[in-house]
């Protein structure tokens, strides 16, 4: 299983990253720390799904000199999929960033346990 | 209590990550190996690559993919920007019925001040050296998608930091003259209903069974891939004008120069 | 194994290292810059990975706008204090 992850190095990493932005989402207080975390999750399935994708000694998905062979290109679907993907996460960025700043403009903080207490919440009753 | 909680929650919390990084390390180890074809998603990439040329009449596989045969998950996601940019306009716009009174301090003359470009000499001689050339970049690469890497996400990404480095380079007043708010309005929508019609076209005549007179063009040539080049520009047009609306917002809460605000000071 | 192989894994290496740098660092500054320097070296990967149409809109996209954006937020929280400052005298001010 060991050697297995390790020829599979790329999904490995890609697993990684995505349970490192896991973590940050569930630990970190401050929200931008969060918005981080999600991006690096985003980008974490993005790797996944490219390396899937990939074959190794086969050329981009751009037809040359009329060469039209599934052998001599690599799998153009998970690049359209990503493609779609990281615009994606760019307009949801957007959008959790202007809720931050909303956020911070009513609590004058980004620490989400002092933004609770702030909200006439005590800490107990949570 | 809250200690307790906290400390239950710590705990809980590692579990889960381990357990959801476990999981998934587990099923990778399952996975074929890493640079080999996997057997099963053959059929689909088989007529991607071996037809794609004929069909759509675009070099770039992938822009022929993204904008011929997948053209519906493009259209949902330029109208998910758009609908970004609203979210956006909605949460960080400037207007009488945002600045309630607890908001009421964010957008006094004081903050202001901060938010005022100041136009420095080295960036605005930056500015003249790299615009251009950036500028240049962005069209080629939008106009040249059909056939090399590159095409409507990407030109107009990079068009979009051509306009904010425009921005911050020359002040919002000059950029105010041309790139108004009722111009990105215009160019947002009439590219999202042409994307909508043109394509609505080609998926009606392509299930009646009727020829839809497109001509597909020589591949290899610029006017080629039938709609493909149309639909790159309006897909580039929405991204650049979204991710400026994005920048200006953000800055200064709103994206042309707001004349009603301003009588209000 | 390509030549590129052992290049590749140092900036997966890298990769996990970034992330896990953003995770562990105080001051959010540091921490977008960060992330920022993550996107460009994805950005590498997607080349490596024969897949330049991710490479060109990871740059322009994840290295250039995500970054902006952040780095805005982060600026807009500066202006809302120094503005929040600056009422406070004045209301002092105003009390003389």
């Amino acid at each position: 299983m060991i050697s297995h992850l390790w020829i599979n190095n790329e999904e490995t990493a890609a697993v990684i990253l995505f349970g490192i932005g896991f973590t940050m989402l569930l630990f970190q207080k401050n929200l931008l720390k969060k918005l981080i975390g999600m991006n690096i999750m985003d980008t974490g399935t993005f790797l996944f799904l490219a390396s899937m994708g990939y074959i190794e000694g086969r050329k981009a998905p751009i037809v040359t000199d009329g060469v039209l062979e599934r052998t001599a290109y690599i799998n153009p679907v998970p690049a359209g999929l990503v493609l779609t993907g990281i615009v994606v996460s760019v307009s949801v960025t957007a959008i959790m960033l202007s809720l931050t700043v909303r956020l911070y403009k009513r609590y004058h903080t980004l620490d989400l346990d002092v933004m609770y207490e702030r909200s006439g919440h005590t800490a107990e009753d949570r | 209590m809250k200690k307790v909680f906290d400390r239950f929650y710590n705990l809980i919390a590692v579990i889960c990550c381990l357990l959801l990084i476990g999981v998934l390390l587990y099923a990778v180890s399952l996975l074929p190996s890493y640079g080999e074809e996997n057997p099963r998603s053959v059929e689909v990439v088989e007529r991607y690559v071996e037809h794609g040329l004929e069909e759509t009449g675009a070099t770039n596989i992938v822009a022929g993919m993204i904008l011929d045969y997948r053209a519906f998950d493009t259209l949902g996601e330029s109208h998910v920007l758009f609908t970004a940019l609203i979210c956006v306009i909605i949460l960080l716009g400037k207007d009488k019925k945002n600045m309630r009174r607890e908001y009421d301090s964010y957008y006094t003359v004081e903050a202001e001040s901060y938010h005022l470009l100041q136009t420095d000499t080295i960036v605005r001689l930056v500015g003249y050296v790299l615009l251009p050339g950036l500028f240049l970049f962005g069209i080629y690469i939008l106009l040249n998608g059909q056939l090399s890497p590159g095409g409507g996400f990407s030109g107009g990404a990079i068009m979009g930091a051509a306009l904010i480095i425009f921005a911050v380079a020359f002040g919002f007043e000059t950029v105010d003259r041309v790139f108004t708010e009722k111009l990105l309005k215009t160019v947002t929508f009439v590219a999202l209903s042409f994307y909508s019609f043109a394509k609505g076209y080609v998926f009606f005549t392509g299930a009646n069974g009727i020829d839809n007179h497109i001509p597909k063009g020589v591949p290899g040539a610029i006017l080629s891939g039938g709609l493909i080049l149309p639909l790159d520009i309006a897909v580039g047009f929405v991204v650049a004008c979204t991710m400026f609306g994005f920048y200006s917002l953000f800055r200064r809460g709103s994206i042309g120069h707001d004349i009603t605000f301003m009588d209000q000071q | 194994m390509g030549s590129t192989e052992g290049f590749r894994i140092v900036l997966l290496l890298l990769l996990i290292g970034c992330a896990i740098a953003v995770n562990l660092t105080k001051n959010l500054m540091q921490a977008v810059i960060i992330f920022m320097s993550y996107s460009s070296i994805m950005c590498i990967l997607w080349i490596l990975m024969e897949s330049p149409d991710l490479a060109i809109t990871e740059a322009a996209v994840g290295a250039g706008i995500s970054g902006t954006l952040f780095l805005m937020t982060l600026k807009k929280i500066k202006a809302e204090d120094a503005g929040e400052n600056e009422k406070k005298i004045k209301k002092k001010k105003g009390k003389r």
